[in-house]
């Protein structure tokens, strides 16, 4: 079935949209939440369990405490307060995703509450507030067998690994987001990426949406124009993607909007995102299936973090990222565009790195977005993975300002690089790439393709210096490159005066 | 203490995925009723200056290092399921929706 939608605009001038996202954010603990178990990506199936995160009868959870420090940081990151004293509850539901048939959790006593977080959308900014960061744990995958696309929907059976079941998660609730007009579905993605980067700054999770490390629920109801009221809103579950989760909103702020033309009720439900059409299916229906049973967790102990740990761990906070790149980009001179090319490449960190080595800004993004970019790209990884340090370009480049190299033999450095030969001057010695400053050598070249060119070197005789340019091709390609063209071009118009 | 309805009572059974029968459902609501009564009559023991608790143990922060121990082998892991398929727990087909 087709939804019937109404076109973006259309739905602005009569309904207002509000927002809600949740965030599930994978911490990166090196154990589970409430076992020993590792929590590494992408391993063979059911084998990283054991009887506590595969809920056999009698086995005991005890809390990891790194988890309970990250989700602590990642509260105060977000102007969150910590709760002096909470517990954690059972959410009782039946799915074989979740052995022990309940989920570890947290209920009406959140470990962070009451944040913000300010995001900005095109020099615009939007507080976002934040209701409550809790704790809970991650569930097993299920794959689905017999169903035409691996969808539950017509599947025979269902096939279950528990790897993931109890890694810690932690769920990032913001409160109605209202007011962003047009600029809904901009300020869900905004929101969700400005968080994805400080969850990266704080470095408590791998944050990769494509892995599911970062999974965001969006919420979103519609109500009149100036009503000021809240519409019945529907859940779309997993966007896995910054931009499915701008279209995400958009697909259902429209489709609401149908509905509701029509003088149809919105159905309180959750919906699937579909990121192949760009659409939202029905999912269940918010009914007596959600009726969670929650109840305080008699197996674990309250959490009750004492205010100089908390303060402690405010000390441990890096600087707002939003803030840092505000910083940076005034410090670097870059303008709006450099500036996203650079975050957008994930160079960031190694930008300042090489600049704090002594390079020009302008020289250190010109590597860095330029050739390094390059072969990041060729490798399908990010530049900050790549086999050069900012040490190495900061020292690449003070070898080319001092006339040492120029950037065909820079860049056969890197080559070097790559290739693990050594420093970047270990490379220079061992590969024979420094300038060849020896005028004696030089005017011999020049010498030579004046004589290989007579045609040419008539035309600049007869004050054609444009043509010098050939001449120096010449020269450059008998120095095999290390020869500083400028020098080249000098020494030419002085012979052929 | 209110007492428990037949109502409720189904109301669970399904929550729990328990098919229980008109008669079943007939025994068990005033059985219910009777135990939750029994434990209501605790309430009438603790006086005013006894808190509420979820825990026996007054403790808080019990917490684990952030530390890989052994768990078990995928066989021993599986060795409980009634099927086993591609190393994975097979289940009936799931009715309802992916949470």
């Amino acid at each position: 079935m087709t939804d019937t939608l109404v076109a973006f605009d259309d739905v602005l001038a009569t309904y207002d949209p509000a927002l809600g996202l949740e965030v599930h954010v994978e911490l990166n603990t090196n154990s589970k939440m409430f076992c020993g178990c590792p929590t590494e990506f992408g391993a063979e199936p059911n084998t990283q369990v054991c009887p506590t995160c595969l809920g056999l009868p009698g086995a005991m959870p005890v809390v990891n405490g790194k988890a309970v420090e990250s989700a602590i940081r990642i509260g105060l990151a977000l102007n969150c307060d910590i709760a002096e004293w909470c517990r954690f509850a059972r959410k009782n539901y039946f799915y074989p995703d979740m052995p022990k048939n309940f989920q570890t959790s947290q209920y009406d006593e959140p470990i962070c509450f009451d944040g913000y977080m300010d995001v900005d959308v095109d020099g615009e900014t939007f507080r976002v507030e934040i209701e409550r960061a809790h704790m809970e744990e991650d569930t097993g995958k299920s794959l689905h067998v017999g169903g035409a696309t691996g969808r539950i929907h017509g599947a025979d059976h269902s096939l279950v690994d528990y790897n993931r079941a109890g890694i810690p998660l932690i769920e990032i609730v913001t409160k109605p987001i209202r007011g962003a007009g047009a600029k809904a579905p901009d300020v869900a993605r905004a929101y969700v990426a400005q968080l994805r980067d400080l969850i990266v700054a704080l470095g408590v999770s791998d944050a990769r949406m494509d892995q599911g490390s970062i999974r965001a629920d969006v919420n979103l109801s519609l109500s009149p124009k100036g009503s000021g009221t809240l519409g019945t809103r529907t859940e779309t579950k997993n966007v896995n993607s910054l931009r499915s989760v701008e279209r995400a909103v958009r697909y259902e702020m429209s489709r609401h909007a149908a509905v509701l033309d029509a003088g149809e009720k919105i159905l309180q439900e959750t919906r699937h995102w579909h990121e192949d059409t760009g659409v939202t299916t029905s999912g269940r229906e918010k009914s007596d299936a959600e009726d969670y049973r929650y109840f305080p967790e008699p197996d674990l102990v309250p959490v009750a973090p004492s205010r100089e740990w908390v303060e402690e761990l405010r000390g441990t906070l890096p600087e707002n990222p939003t803030a840092r790149r505000a910083r940076l980009q005034a410090e670097w001179g870059f303008s709006d565009l450099e500036m996203r090319d650079t975050v957008g490449a994930g160079a960031l960190d190694v930008i300042e790195q090489t600049i704090a080595a002594g390079t020009t800004p302008q020289a250190a993004r010109k590597w860095w977005l330029g050739e390094l970019a390059r072969r990041a790209n060729e490798q399908g990884v990010l530049v900050d993975a790549l086999p050069v340090t900012p040490a190495d370009v900061a020292r690449v480049q003070a070898l080319v300002d001092e006339g040492s190299l120029n950037d065909k033999l820079a860049r056969q450095v890197f080559d070097g690089l790559f290739a693990g030969e050594g420093t970047p001057d270990e490379i220079v010695a061992a590969r024979g790439l420094a300038i060849v400053s020896d005028d004696g050598a030089l005017s011999t070249a020049v010498d030579n393709a004046i004589a290989a060119n007579p045609d040419v070197a008539d035309k600049i005789r007869d004050g054609k210096v444009a043509a010098a340019g050939a001449l120096i091709g010449a020269v450059m390609k008998e120095m095999r490159g290390q020869a500083d063209a400028g020098r080249v071009r000098e020494l030419i118009l002085e012979k052929l005066s | 203490m209110p007492e428990i309805t037949r109502a409720e009572v189904a109301h669970l059974a399904n929550l729990a995925r328990i098919d229980l029968s008109d008669d079943e459902l007939d025994h068990l609501a005033p059985q219910l009723s009777v135990i939750l009564e029994s434990v209501a009559s605790i309430s009438g023991v603790a006086g005013d200056d006894v808190p509420p608790t979820s825990h026996a143990l007054p403790l808080t922060n019990v917490f684990r290092e952030d530390v890989v121990t052994p768990g078990l082998t995928p066989e021993q892991a599986l060795s409980g399921a009634p099927a086993v398929e591609e190393q994975r727990f097979s289940v009936p087909r799931i009715l309802g929706e992916e949470q």
